[in-house]
């Protein structure tokens, strides 16, 4: 029954609740970054693990610092929590993994002020997860957002390459090509559901 | 002339260099919160209010923070003034707060804000950077209600929760649904580049670093990016051009 409730947590993240195309979280980096594969994936895996670490860091300090005295510091204490942390791991990439941050690091400084970091660490408190649950459905939508990254970046090699009318060129057609991408995945609402029969 | 001036300031958010569909940023708010018209209202009102307050507070600021640490300075103003507005909100609008749920907090990283502390309120005086923030604030707000009003009237056949008579049978609800956002969206900044002022070159509508407060820390990467692809772009217009005279002399 755990297991099944952290899958379910996971996959509603990665399709279902996906943050980019169904609740419109970290749309800057979506549109900025997905115009090739590479960077898009790495992109999305930077995300991903800034997620998790916020994550981890972020709900302690929730349930032992703020409490429910403190919980209107919530918002600044995130924040500053996020903006300390990508540093922190920036440098420690950089001093222990180069390669690692050649890949992702310039993605880093980018995420600190990206709202689905911010918007998961709000929303696993809001929504009553414990620690474990919080840690599955950040990994949930950190995968759903390279999986939109990862999946728009071939969408828009695809309109890279169509004669369009000028009035659209540039961000509207791919705006309307998110749109298109967004509605593909409505379809998989009440699947993961029924897959898990909750 | 001095009062032109202030004017100017003020104005330019409104329709020159609107945040949303000139300059391009806040695009998680404006698509999220434009659902319905009171949604988008409320949005643009608090970032509105956290806009001009930071603005004010940073610029009156701008010589006491030291240069190399003031992402992280602005950033604490602006999410002290974000939670005043979430405990004034949740205190006497509880509905809209409960509405609003995670964009609220969400404002602390609405990219206008920074923005326009990065570029504005740090070179300028406490009373041009309080009218350039409530320009801008009033520019959001604008864009939002104009596409919360297309969206709703459309997709759900009301006005403000207002049932409109006719349109109310034959609703398209995806426009209230995430990809009518997008859509929405994505054909008013067309429409916008077809019928918006042609003099001078306007540039082409990328998604820019430009605005970006973080553009100076990312190392412009798709901005550098960008440049490239227009430097690409430009030789094959010019080859364009020389094919058609090409033709048009064979002719």
């Amino acid at each position: 029954m755990e297991i099944k409730t952290l899958l379910y947590i996971l996959l509603t993240g990665v399709f279902v609740n996906n943050y980019v195309l169904q609740k419109f979280l970290g749309i800057c980096p979506f549109l900025g970054v997905s115009k090739k594969f590479d960077q898009a994936s790495g992109m999305g895996i930077a995300v991903t693990f800034v997620m998790l670490c916020a994550t981890a860091v972020t709900w302690p300090i929730n349930e032992y610092v703020l409490g429910t005295d403190l919980a209107y510091l919530q918002t600044i204490v995130f924040i500053l929590v996020i903006a300390a942390l990508v540093q922190f791991v920036e440098i420690v990439l950089k001093r222990f993994i180069p390669a690692l941050h050649k890949s992702l690091g310039v993605y880093l400084p980018l995420i600190t002020t990206n709202c689905a970091v911010l918007g998961v660490a709000i929303n696993n408190i809001t929504d009553g997860y414990s620690f474990l649950e919080s840690m599955f459905s950040s990994l949930g939508v950190g995968i759903g957002f390279l999986l939109a990254m990862v999946l728009f970046a071939g969408v828009r090699s695809r309109i890279e390459n169509c004669p369009s009318p000028k009035a659209i060129q540039g961000l509207p057609i791919t705006l309307i090509a998110a749109s298109i991408v967004s509605l593909a995945f409505f379809g998989f609402a009440g699947v993961i559901d029924n897959l898990l029969g909750m | 002339m001095k009062k032109q001036k202030k004017l100017s300031i003020l104005l330019r958010g409104l329709i020159a260099e609107n945040p949303v569909l000139v300059l391009v940023l806040g695009t998680c708010p404006t698509l999220a919160q434009t659902g319905s018209v009171i949604a988008a209202l409320s949005m643009g009102i608090a970032a509105t209010v956290v806009l001009v307050c930071s603005n004010v507070v940073i610029s009156a600021l701008r010589k006491i923070i030291p240069d190399t640490v003031r992402i992280p300075c602005y950033i604490v103003v602006i999410a002290g003034f974000v939670t005043i507005v979430q405990l004034l909100m949740h205190a006497y609008l509880p509905d809209l707060y409960e509405m609003m749920g995670v964009y609220l907090a969400l404002i602390v990283v609405n990219c206008i804000i920074l923005g326009r502390a990065e570029m504005f309120a740090r070179k300028n005086n406490v009373i041009d950077s309080a009218l350039d923030g409530l320009g801008m604030g009033l520019g959001f707000l604008l864009a939002l209600v104009a596409m919360a009003t297309i969206r709703e009237v459309l997709g759900a056949g009301s006005f403000a929760g207002i049932k409109i008579p006719f349109l109310q049978d034959y609703t398209l609800p995806i426009l209230t649904m995430a990809p009518g956002g997008f859509l929405v969206f994505g054909i008013l900044i067309a429409v916008i580049n077809k019928i918006g002022p042609k003099k001078g070159a306007q540039k082409r509508k990328e998604f820019s670093c430009e605005g970006c407060p973080s553009a100076a820390l990312c190392g412009k990467v798709s901005c550098a990016e960008n440049v490239e692809l227009t430097e690409i772009t430009k030789p094959e217009i010019v080859t364009n051009k020389e094919e058609k005279e090409g033709e048009a002399n064979g002719n």
